[in-house]
């Protein structure tokens, strides 16, 4: 089914295959996708026979090459599926358990058909059951049928006669009962069809054999009279409206001469389009690829000769290049339509499924697109509409309980905007349940209560996007199966494209999916930054802003974070060296600069001819810049161009040193070795030979989206970021699993080591290594990956009292001390979230998830296990990411700790009269903050001696003062591990003595 | 086939730091002197940058990084040893490009034990020649850039 579909024909034409078969084959898969929609269609408008009649031609068509083909099978079932349309056809009320019972048929015929292009014989197997499903249904779907029929069938038959040329007529007639017959010899089946079937089947086979003519007779011979039955039924019309059945078949007839028209000039646009092989178009793009590379190396060289006696032949091979390259792309877009094919089918059978009413409602379905971008939006297109009608929409009583229609919409829409395509898939349900939503991420672990409460129901929304976050109580088999949100997401970003959605209570939920027309070739602004050039993609620039120092526009910082007033906003910015990492020492800076001049040059010179195939707003704003060069680009931190650029709802300032002029590339996958850079989305090769690298302006989000997660997070996640900048801690780079670097705190580490792979063993279940005379257990961060056979194997080594652990990794990257700002975002087990470390956006692990795959216990036998000695802690954080990190630390310094994840919790234990010697606590917790915990226990508890630390980075005035009172003894920062065992140690003495 | 062909390898032989080489020359496409390399932010150390050879996208391998061997000295001149690998170009960047040897598989030694580790890796084997070894470069290894030794 998957492999025939129309817009690959060639792949089924294997050359070894019957050219008939194929061509069958083709054409058949074509048709039915065609019945698929044209029958869900017919469900809801039972008595459009224009519909009808176009569904009969179909199956009949495909019935009828099977006899000539000999395919008995599959004749058989299109027969009895045509018998039970014939039906209908002659009045029988349509019922949804007949139109599932046709499309049951249908796909049965699909699934055939399929093997047969694989074996090229029809596959064994008996359609015995649905075909007599179908006889019943065409029997008893209503007793007077018979009667009904024959009548009709006598009225017919006149009608038929003079509308079709006897010869003709009973020639085809001929042909079809004899190849009907000859099948019948072999097949019981089929047997039993026509045998049983000859009453009804005998009124349906003429219908059939009228409108076999019209499509594939002879148009000479349908025009003309086609006419006359149409004046006849008009007469008859009056006549019959009073008694709608027995008078169907001039209706009909008339309805089928209307048909045959257009079918007639369809024919001769088919003629007009020929079927080419995607190979040989795909080649063909890429040859032209390579043209327009060519031509722009051409041009580029042109450019240094001013007065070459090639410019003009350059620029007429320059139009005809474009001209070429325009057509060519053409021949790869296709409307979106294509991709919309199987929808109506699928949200028909959901709501049967589902026992809900959904109207699919698809305004734009010509807009086109390019057909590799169209194969890859097909999936995730699917499932969202599956979604909108599964999740989206409410149960039919929940609409009425709502006060809505019955009916619930999903409209799925697709139009034109600038270079790209913009798709909504828009339902008019319930809208996504908030509450819910939030609930789930906190229960994921992805956000913190507390959070969750700063986040707008916007940002609480695009949650679903993550992974693990379906809402559906119930799975049931439409959609949440696990497969969701999150992939659909990956899928379009992997097309450049950007997915959002925007949902209303009650009103209704809105995706919005905007992709690019195409992947080749796109238009990309080519920039310098310390001394490399760059290309970034013009379709996420909004503007170009040059920023001096004297002028409006100044890089102003904010500590060490420069940003941009524009417009009244303060846009974020990003320096692209030093994202890129390839700032330059001060002295090599004179020669550069001298590169750039000339590289503005000659930029300056040629603008134009560039320029005008890149029709981009910022236009002017390049030519201002170029024309103007900076003085010193790098010199001065309040100087440079601002390449303004949107991602999603994010909008940031790309700094970069020059900005040169704008060129059509084709993009050229990265190599294996480099794709793991998720700053780059590929290279290509300029016109002037050299290779340059494109920028992914999706990868530099996720590298700084901790600073930049749109507006309003920021603003209101301002205190949470300010607090946990304030120190930097010492990290472990490195990589393990999949290739994205990874970091732990250096503190929780105990040795590195590098170890033989032959050393590893496996026992118990578990890779071990003998380490130290001990056996340590290895566990890997991803649980499937085993390890090598040879080489050596890199360990982080954890250990706790005599305990230890190791983990193996790929490569131990670097240490490096850097504000750890966690950018909470991940529910794969094992990390906890994602921090900008050196630029590079950074996986930083979750150690609590490892250790107790090494020992199960490891986190509770401590308790029973420690030295009775040892000064007891009681840890309360609502963070898990800080329980586990400290726990460790404090439990290296020789503490006997006991985490809690909340003021309420220790009450608790306050309550049951546990008594500690330290008490730990965070200041910013959900429900019961720190300041009003401190409270509580100074208010004539058990614990109203035990001094109280507060774990915090409030640290102004204000806030010590307010500790103070609360009756905190003093002030740790988060991540301060010195600090902390410091001022624990100087704490506990004298209680100590005390307790 | 001949007895020639199955009973020996031809070799080209190459130069890095002073050290002699070999690559079977079925798996090398062509020497060039690499030109206009654009640098690769963010990349492994080993990786010199890319460039454009004749229309497709190269990517060089500093043979010295890999080797964990000091780096040219600037303006020493090196050429670059063209391989296809999975549909991909590299080119791994060496000193020199030497004669074609044609040797017996027979004669090839497995790398001594102690060979150091960043050898060890890319290495397959060892020919003694007369006055000199032969190391044998294994392409797959070269280019599997995630083995790398512990770095620290």
């Amino acid at each position: 089914m998957r492999v025939a579909k129309g817009n690959t024909p060639l792949l089924i034409m294997g050359q070894d295959m019957d050219d008939l078969l194929s061509e069958f084959l083709t054409e058949t898969t074509e048709s039915l996708d065609v019945v698929d929609v044209e029958l869900v269609k017919f469900e809801q408008e039972p008595n459009n026979a224009a519909i009808l009649n176009n569904i009969f031609r179909l199956v009949h068509t495909i019935k009828g090459t099977c006899g000539f083909l000999g395919l008995p099978r599959l004749e058989a079932l299109a027969h009895a599926a045509e018998t039970l349309m014939g039906e209908f056809r002659d009045g029988v009320p349509v019922t949804g358990e007949a139109v599932t019972l046709i499309l049951a048929s249908i796909d049965r015929i699909k699934n055939i058909l399929s093997d047969l292009e694989e074996n090229e014989t029809e596959p064994a197997g008996s359609d015995e059951d649905l075909i007599s499903k179908l006889e019943i249904m065409s029997a008893g779907g209503s007793p007077e049928a018979e009667g009904l029929v024959e009548a009709v069938s006598e009225s017919e038959t006149v009608s038929e006669t003079e509308a079709v040329s006897e010869t003709v007529s009973e020639a085809v007639t001929e042909a079809v009962s004899e190849s009907e017959s000859k099948p019948d010899v072999d097949d019981s089946a089929a047997i039993n069809v026509v045998e049983r079937e000859t009453k009804p089947g005998e009124v349906s086979l003429d219908d059939l054999e009228r409108a076999f003519q019209e499509a594939d007779g002879p148009d000479m011979d349908i025009a003309p009279v086609a006419s006359e039955p149409a004046e006849e039924a008009k007469v008859e019309e009056p006549v019959a409206e009073p008694e709608p059945t027995p008078v169907e078949p001039p209706v009909e007839a008339k309805a089928s001469d209307d048909n045959a028209a257009p079918a007639k000039k369809k024919e001769s646009l088919k003629n007009q389009s020929i079927r080419v092989n995607v190979d040989t178009l795909e080649h063909l793009i890429t040859m032209v690829s390579e043209l327009v590379l060519t031509r722009n190396q051409l041009l580029e060289m042109d450019r240094r000769h001013q007065d070459s006696q090639f410019k003009v032949p350059l620029q007429r091979l320059s139009n005809v290049t474009a001209e070429l390259q325009e057509g060519i792309m053409q021949t790869r877009m296709q409307p979106i339509g294509n991709a919309w094919q199987k929808l109506p089918r699928i949200v028909r059978d959901l709501a049967l499924e589902l026992d809900k009413k959904i109207d699919l409602v698809m305004n734009g379905a010509d807009t086109e697109l390019d057909r590799q971008v169209l194969e890859l939006i097909k999936d995730p297109l699917t499932h969202m509409v599956r979604n909108s009608a599964d999740h989206g929409l409410e149960t039919t009583q929940g609409r009425i309980d709502a006060g809505k229609s019955e009916t619930g919409q999903v409209v799925l829409s697709a139009y034109h905007e600038g270079g790209y395509i913009i798709m909504e898939i828009a339902d008019d349900g319930q809208g996504l349940p908030t509450e819910k939503l939030k609930s789930k991420i906190i229960e994921n672990g992805l956000l913190s209560e507390g959070e969750a409460d700063k986040l707008t129901d916007a940002q609480i929304h695009r949650y679903v996007f993550n992974a693990g976050l379906s809402t559906a109580k119930n799975v049931t088999s439409v959609s949440g199966r696990g497969v969701g949100m999150d992939v659909v997401r990956s899928n379009i970003e992997l097309i450049g494209g950007i997915v959002d959605l925007k949902s209303t209570p009650g009103v209704g939920t809105t995706f919005y999916i905007k992709i690019p027309l195409t992947l080749a070739i796109v238009s990309a602004l080519i920039v310098e930054a310390s001394g490399e050039k760059y290309a970034i993609p013009q379709l996420s620039v909004i503007e170009l802003v040059r920023a001096q120092a004297d002028s409006e526009h100044k890089i102003e910082m904010i500590k060490d974070t420069p940003v941009l007033r524009l417009r009244n906003k303060l846009l974020p910015l990003i320096h692209l060296s030093r994202l890129l990492e390839i700032e330059q020492p001060k002295s090599a800076e004179i020669i550069d600069l001298a590169a750039t001049k000339a590289a503005l040059d000659v930029a300056e010179i040629d603008g134009k001819p560039e320029d005008d195939e890149a029709e981009q707003p910022a236009d002017m704003d390049v030519q201002a810049g170029i024309e103007t060069p900076a003085e010193n680009p790098r010199e001065d931190v309040e100087n440079g161009f601002i390449i303004v650029t949107q991602v999603g709802s994010n909008n940031f300032g790309i700094v970069v040193d020059a900005v040169f002029h704008t060129e059509e590339i084709v993009v050229k996958p990265m190599s294996s070795m480099l794709r793991d850079i998720s700053m780059f989305s590929g290279n290509t090769i300029l016109g002037d030979g050299s290779v340059i690298m494109i920028i992914d302006p999706n990868g530099i989000v996720q590298a700084v989206s901790s600073d930049l997660s749109s507006d309003e997070k920021k603003s209101e996640n301002v205190a949470v970021h300010a607090t946990d900048q304030d120190k930097p801690v010492s990290m472990l780079l490195f990589k393990a699993g999949s290739g994205e670097p990874k970091a732990v705190p250096l503190s929780l580490i105990t040795r590195l080591e590098e170890i033989q792979c032959a050393d590893i063993e496996y026992s118990n279940n578990r890779y071990m290594v003998q380490y130290r005379g001990n056996l340590m257990p290895l566990v890997f961060f991803d649980p499937d990956e085993v390890p090598n056979k040879e080489g050596t194997q890199a360990l982080l080594v954890f250990a706790d009292n005599e305990r230890s652990m190791a983990m193996a990794v790929n490569e131990i990257v670097d240490i490096v001390e850097e504000k750890l700002d966690i950018e909470v975002g991940s529910s794969r087990d094992g990390i906890l979230g994602s921090a900008v470390i050196k630029g590079v956006a950074t996986e930083v692990i979750d150690m609590g998830h490892f250790l107790p795959q090494a020992f199960a216990d490891w986190f509770q036998r401590q308790e029973f296990d420690q030295n009775k000695f040892a000064k007891k802690i009681l840890l309360v954080d609502d963070s898990a990411f800080f329980r586990n990190m400290l726990t460790p630390v404090l439990k290296a310094a020789g503490y006997n700790v006991t985490s809690v994840e909340s003021a309420q919790h220790a009450l608790d234990l306050c309550e049951q009269e546990i008594m500690f010697d330290l008490i730990v606590s965070d200041i910013e917790m959900p429900e019961m903050n720190g300041f009003e915990f401190a409270e509580a226990l100074a208010d004539g508890t058990s614990w109203e001696n035990i001094p109280i630390i507060a774990l915090s980075s409030h640290s102004s005035p204000a806030a010590l003062e307010r500790g103070r009172q609360a009756g905190f003894h003093d002030y740790v920062a988060k991540f301060d591990r010195e600090g902390l065992i410091e001022v624990l140690s100087k704490s506990h003495k004298p209680v100590g003595v005390a307790a | 086939m001949s007895n020639l062909e199955t009973n020996s390898i031809e070799y080209m032989t190459m130069e890095i730091d002073g050290q002699l080489f070999g690559l079977p020359i079925n798996r090398v496409q062509d020497v060039f002197i690499p030109e206009n390399m654009t640098k690769v932010p963010l990349s492994n150390s080993e990786i010199a940058g890319v460039l454009n050879l004749r229309g497709r996208i190269v990517t060089a391998i500093d043979m010295r990084r890999r080797l964990d061997l000091p780096d040219r000295e600037p303006g020493q001149s090196f050429m670059s040893v063209g391989i296809e690998y999975k549909n991909e170009s590299y080119g791994f960047l060496i000193d020199s490009v030497g004669e074609v040897l044609r040797l017996k598989p027979s004669d090839q030694e497995p790398n001594p034990a102690n060979l150091e580790p960043h050898w060890a890796l890319v290495s397959s084997g060892v020919y003694r020649l007369e006055g000199q070894l032969l190391v044998v470069l294994d392409v797959e290894r070269v280019l599997d850039l995630t083995s790398a030794p512990l770095a620290a």
